[in-house]
């Protein structure tokens, strides 16, 4: 077992409140570069607000982009920069709320970029408010009553959109326990591996807890992405296209 | 080198190539199209990337990544969709990336028409995105200066790491007038210190975001900035105004009918001038230090209802001359009409 953090990852700098699945995943994308050679070359274009705190905790070259526009701006990085492995890294609320349009665009163009959108079911650095993803039921700070899908609509599954479009990669991981936090890394992995094979559009969503927003305690909050988020929203792999046809 | 016939947004489009541009993202919208057209297979031919996006704010925002990876970047556009740029403009500056933005006006508020106008120079020269901030605004008034000032545009936005935009009008980008090119260029993306290529061991990372949250001196800084712009980059075009006792001003297109004006004027006695900015922003101030001591008034000539230039015009000659304006919205602005109204202000009659 490896327990030694990868050279990318800034613990002196990182800021994330205590049970927060952002920086574990920030290492597990820090240990994937590590493992395929690729910590030197990594370009990666975060959102604002919660995702953007990567750009102090990672050390590769980054962009902080608009809210809802990395992808975007990732496609724009990849242009240029073709020899680089360049990834997008944002909120559920970016993806699918404010930036919608990019994340279903870059997909029909199928831009060949790797996008992480990390589900935690809530607005978090903004306080908390109604995201997409959030539950039916949920509190939140815009849903004090919980929330009302006959108001909102019901709780956004990127894989019930993107899931039948001509891309490389769609899946869905976890990382509220060991297993899913080995089996997100795998997928990770296999979406870098495309990316380098320019398969094209690679799109991983990650289940994670944000228990300052939910008033839970970090391993309540785990235990309910265990039950209630992946109830709503399985993992697995959902595109897996295997090769550049 | 040899003069060919050509539409200016098309001239745009082949200086932007010309000055090393490889990266253009956009969105079709009337007056402009002929600029995205153009690029669609000439990018192609010298090996850059052209993508029509979804909107103008994947246009904008992908040529922010584009331009944080150390291309030359450019997107156009026209009032609607240059309201849709704002987000971006207002990012590229806070993360000083140099980039050119095309705005061929057209005409009126909301969806507006496809006419001509000058509408949009309060939104080109106030900043318009969210913030305070300015960026240089070329005001081409011909095809030539169309090529011209676009291939000088990418060298303002490199020296100062800044975007620049284009004030263009939708007559001088329809209209086809001969045109010479400057000389090929090309833009290695490897030029710039400060763009994203990869970290390697030891090296500090790149952060390519706002300036302000890794500055101690923010704001001295953007204000030397900005400071220096205005040193350095006021441009304009001055025609008979060292004796001239009404000067007009105008940019654009209005201002070649503002130049038949001038002459037309002289043949009958009456003793018109011009000043013409080039830059909407830096505004030309100097300039008005050059009128004579016959000078009694200026009037603005220019096509959008408010008169928007007028309040420049005040400052820059700072209530020492009244200043009138004559407006024409989408129609270009007519010589007899000018005259008839300098005669009317030099006859102390209202404008």
């Amino acid at each position: 077992m490896k327990l030694k953090a990868p050279e990318s990852i800034s613990f002196a700098e990182t800021s994330f409140c205590p049970g927060c699945g952002h920086g574990l995943v920030a290492r597990l994308i820090g240990e994937v570069m590590e493992e395929m050679g690729m910590t030197e070359k990594l370009l990666t274009v975060v959102d604002v607000a919660c995702a953007s705190l990567n750009i102090d905790t990672w050390k590769f070259d980054t962009i902080m982009a608009a809210h809802g526009r990395p992808i975007a701006t990732a496609t724009g990085v990849k242009k240029v920069r073709k020899e680089n492995p360049v990834l997008a890294y944002l909120g559920d609320g970016a993806a699918y709320a404010i930036g919608i349009s990019e994340t279903m665009y870059g997909a029909l163009r199928n831009d060949n970029v790797v996008v992480i959108v990390i589900n935690n079911g809530v607005f978090g650095m903004t306080g908390g408010q109604m995201a997409p993803t959030s539950l039916e039921g949920q509190r939140t700070s815009t849903t004090v009553m919980g929330r009302d899908v006959k108001k909102t609509g019901k709780p956004f599954d990127i894989t019930k959109m993107i899931g039948q479009l001509d891309i490389a990669y769609l899946a869905r991981g976890s990382v509220a326990n060991f297993k899913d936090i080995a089996k997100t890394k795998k997928y990770i992995r296999k979406a870098f591996e495309k990316h380098m094979n320019n398969e094209g559009y690679c799109l991983l969503e990650i289940l994670s807890p944000c228990p300052t927003n939910l008033g839970m305690t970090p391993v309540q909050c785990a235990q309910r992405v265990d039950d209630a988020m992946r109830d709503q929203y399985p993992t697995g792999e959902y595109i897996d296209n295997g090769g550049n046809q | 080198m040899k003069q060919v016939l050509m539409k200016g947004n098309e001239a745009l489009a082949e200086a932007a190539l010309r000055a090393g541009c490889r990266f253009y993202s956009g969105y079709p919208i009337t007056p402009q199209s002929e600029i995205l057209e153009y690029l669609s297979w000439r990018m192609d031919e010298v090996g850059g990337e052209f993508i029509q996006t979804e909107s103008e704010l994947s246009g904008i925002n992908m040529l922010l990544g584009a331009s944080a990876a150390g291309a030359r970047v450019l997107t156009s556009s026209s009032g609607p969709g240059y309201s849709l740029n704002q987000e971006g403009i207002s990012y590229l500056v806070a993360a000083d990336l140099p980039a050119v933005i095309v705005d061929v006006m057209r005409y009126g508020n909301g969806l507006g028409d496809v006419s001509q106008s000058q509408g949009d120079y309060w939104q080109l020269t106030r900043g318009g995105g969210h913030g305070d901030y300015r960026t240089i605004v070329l005001a081409p008034s011909s095809v030539q200066e169309n090529a011209d000032f676009t291939y000088e545009a990418f060298e303002l936005a490199e020296k100062y790491r800044h975007p620049v935009l284009i004030g263009s009008d939708a007559a001088i980008g329809q209209m086809i007038e001969k045109v010479s090119f400057p000389e090929m260029k090309d833009h290695d993306i490897d030029t710039y210190e400060w763009s994203i290529k990869g970290c390697k061991k030891g090296e500090v990372q790149k952060k390519i975001t706002n300036t302000l949250y890794y500055m101690e001196n923010y704001d001295d800084y953007l204000l030397n900035k900005y400071q220096q712009m205005e040193d350095n980059e006021q441009r304009w075009e001055s025609i008979s105004v060292e004796d001239a006792e009404l000067v007009l001003v105008a940019y654009g297109i209005s201002s070649r009918i503002c130049k038949e004006a001038v002459m037309t004027a002289r043949e009958q006695g009456i003793k018109l001038g011009l000043i013409r900015p080039i830059t909407l922003w830096p505004y030309p101030v100097n300039a008005f230090k050059e009128l004579g001591s016959e000078c009694k008034a200026l009037m603005t000539v220019e096509m959008n209802i408010l008169g928007q230039m007028k309040d420049d015009v005040v400052l820059a000659v700072a209530n020492k001359y009244p200043v009138y304006s004559y407006t024409t919205v989408k129609e270009v602005p007519e010589t007899e009409t000018i005259i008839e109204k300098a005669k009317n202000i030099l006859s102390c009659k209202e404008a």
